[in-house]
């Protein structure tokens, strides 16, 4: 304990460091007016085809003499038809300080490992915000003490994180949705501790000539929790849940994320090892906890064509291949499956980007097609264009299949203050 | 071939020594000047900047980038180097971190702040345009000897200044550049201006330095640059302000913990 007993002298000091102290600021905002229309009617009948809804995101960032830094950065979202997409989430509030090779970071924070492109399996420490999209890069901020020992190449990293977050479910009149409403604050856990488990990782980071890689422990709470059929009711076709419980159980992972990096080529693998603790349901009998073994991996390549045509215009080709050991029961959706993409850049004064791809099921036939682009319109303002389509989605697709009427496009209209 | 006797030998070692000095090929002095220019500014340790670029369309419409570049000499190497991208406003916060190779590809990671990731990038696109600029990411790299070969062509007048004129050769084949002529003052060795011919071996955009400064009593940085590419009528001018020289920084402030710290 006696660390943190100088960690926080050493906070302390950074605080009282005289005006005359190196001192640097940022504030930035961004506000941001979303409008989505479905092309499809609606899989329930509570749902809407479209939806406005607006967010903003501030940044506060201020350092002393480079080495000590505080951030702090809330978001807020104001849905125009789903209560539960309506929310506010500290992202960032943490300070941290550099004592030479070492970096302390304690607070809400968000950190992303990983190299593949369409899944990000290996990341884990932040919970997803589900609602933001369906694409698993928003992230809500995570508690923590963070330790990073750079190591020349290397670098080493121990988390201490004390304190979970649920993962937010779209409520009964938003798109893209599981099929029952989601018992957000019935959540239950294999932890007595519940939400104040403390989890940890390891991660060890670096590279080695154009090997970039990754090798990382993290035991705690699982992130993405398994959804319990709950509140039996009887109808005419027999008992049927009326609604789904989130049950977390504790995960123990293993986890690899490389990438070779070779002219213009980026060869990227990513790999998990997983020791998951789930409850078994069987009908008339008490849930019963297992512990379940799997293995999961993601791997490809990105081939980049720079100048194509004498132009400024850059194509990239990306294919990814997704495997997971549990096969239909996979809780991302992808147990066979095979994504590939195309990435443009025009390299203009607008930064004119687009990237477009499918995801094919090898396994039922189910495709997930999708579109991003954006382009910026003047130095303060940006427009992203987003497509998103459900193809084809066989029933044993349990992921795809309650939302395989949700297509469609986005766009977005984001002002930088 | 005739045999070497003795005699003939004395007479070769004689004759040799003043030849080797004066009868250089139009290669080697080439090389020569390029090599004295780099050895004159040797000794910077590290340097801040800010710069600033602004991009004229041929109808005069501009847009603004602003950077903070911080930059380390490498004993042996190329320099290293981080770029943090304050303009546009939607690239805010992201880096770009580089470690210049004498020979081969650089490499190069970028910090995405939204997703908080860092990202290998591969940095064999020389030829691509730097922020949507007339510089290409190899204008802008660390300029080491060992990127080209030379060629001497003569000596003229470069405004009020004496100027060697010389060609380069880009050795990277995914260069965008078949040749680059370039005007380097006889005093000094400052470069003046630089004309690209690209891949047709036609004239694509001429370079030019404005408002040399001295720091450290040694080493010449020029505070504006102006790139014009002839073909599309597009410009940038490129600003440089606050310069700062052996500010103490060292290789752990270009790894991979400080470019997801800069800001």
């Amino acid at each position: 304990m006696r660390w943190i007993a100088k960690l926080g002298a050493a906070c302390l000091l950074a605080a009282a460091q005289p005006a005359s102290a190196e001192f640097y600021q940022q504030f930035d905002t961004e506000l941001s007016l979303e409008g989505r229309a479905f092309a499809q009617s609606a899989a329930f009948e509570s749902q809407t085809d479209g939806n406005l809804s607006v967010s903003v995101l501030s940044e506060w960032y201020a350092e002393w003499n480079r080495d000590f830094s505080v951030t702090i950065a809330p978001f807020a979202r104001f849905d125009g038809s789903d209560d539960e997409r309506s929310h506010i989430d500290l992202r960032e509030f943490y300070w941290q300080g550099v004592f030479n090779s070492l970096e302390v970071r304690l607070g809400v924070s968000k950190v992303f490992w990983g190299k593949t492109e369409l899944l990000h399996l290996v990341d884990i420490i932040n919970q997803t915000d589900t609602v933001e999209n369906i694409d698993g890069e928003d992230k809500l901020g995570q508690p923590m003490l963070r330790l990073n020992w750079a190591l020349g190449n290397v670098s080493v990293q121990a988390y201490a994180l004390p304190y979970f977050r649920e993962r937010p479910f779209t409520g009964e009149a938003g798109r893209l949705r599981a099929p029952l409403p989601v018992l957000r604050d019935d959540a239950v856990y294999e932890s007595s501790d519940e939400e104040k488990h403390l989890d940890y990782a390891l991660r060890v980071q670096g590279y080695l000539g154009a090997l970039d890689y990754g090798l990382a422990w993290f035991s705690g709470t699982a992130r993405n929790p398994q959804l319990l059929a709950a509140n039996i009711v009887n109808t005419a076709d027999g008992p049927q849940p009326s609604a789904l419980q989130p049950f977390y159980g504790l995960l123990d992972q293993l986890s690899l994320d490389a990438q070779y990096t070779v002219g213009s080529w980026l060869l990227k693998l990513e790999a998990v090892w997983r020791d998951q603790g789930l409850l078994a349901q069987s009908p008339g009998q008490p849930p019963a906890l297992v512990g379940e073994k799997y293995g999961a991996a993601t791997g490809g390549f990105e081939y980049t064509q720079y100048g194509v045509l004498e132009s400024a215009w850059d194509i990239g080709y990306l294919a990814e291949y997704l495997w997971d050991e549990r096969n239909d029961e996979a809780d991302n959706g992808f147990q066979n499956d095979l994504f590939l993409a195309t990435r443009l850049a025009a390299n203009d004064v607008r930064d004119t980007t687009l990237l477009g791809g499918v995801v094919m099921d090898l396994d039922r036939g189910s495709r997930f097609i999708s579109l991003e682009a954006s382009r910026r319109l003047n130095g303060s303002t940006k427009v992203s264009l987003e497509m998103r389509l459900f193809s084809n989605i066989d029933p044993r697709d349990a992921l795809f299949y309650p939302i395989r009427q949700d297509d469609y496009v986005q766009l977005e209209l984001t002002h930088y203050l | 071939m005739t045999l070497l006797t003795p005699k003939n030998l004395l007479l070769t070692a004689l004759t040799a020594l003043p030849l080797l000095s004066i009868a250089q090929t139009p290669e080697e002095q080439g090389l020569a000047i390029a090599v004295e220019a780099d050895k004159r500014d040797l000794g910077w340790s590290d340097s801040e900047s800010t710069m600033t670029m602004v991009l004229r369309n041929k109808q005069g419409q501009e847009s603004v980038r602003e950077m903070r570049s911080r930059s380390l000499e490498v004993d042996g190497d190329g320099d290293k180097s981080l770029i943090i991208f304050d303009q546009p406003k939607d690239v805010r916060g992201t880096a770009l971190l580089t470690f210049s190779h004498k020979d081969g590809n650089d490499d190069q990671w970028l910090y995405l702040p939204a997703l908080k990731r860092v990202k290998r990038i591969a940095s064999n696109n020389k030829s691509g345009p730097f922020m949507g600029s007339e510089f290409a990411y190899e204008d802008i790299s660390s300029q080491e000897v060992e990127k080209y070969t030379y060629k001497y062509l003569r000596e003229e007048a470069c405004g009020e200044l004496s100027c060697f004129v010389i060609e380069r050769y880009p050795v990277d084949e995914k260069s965008g550049y078949t040749k680059q002529i370039s005007w380097i003052d006889t005093s000094e060795y400052q470069a003046r201006k630089i004309e690209f011919y690209d891949r047709k071996q036609s004239h694509l955009k001429t370079l030019t330095f404005h408002d040399y400064a001295q720091y450290l009593d040694k080493h010449w940085r020029p505070a504006r640059m102006e790139m014009v590419n002839l073909q599309t009528g597009k410009s940038t001018t490129l600003t440089f302000t606050d310069y700062t020289f052996q500010n103490g920084l060292s290789d752990s402030d270009f790894d991979q913990a400080s470019l997801a710290r800069a800001r």
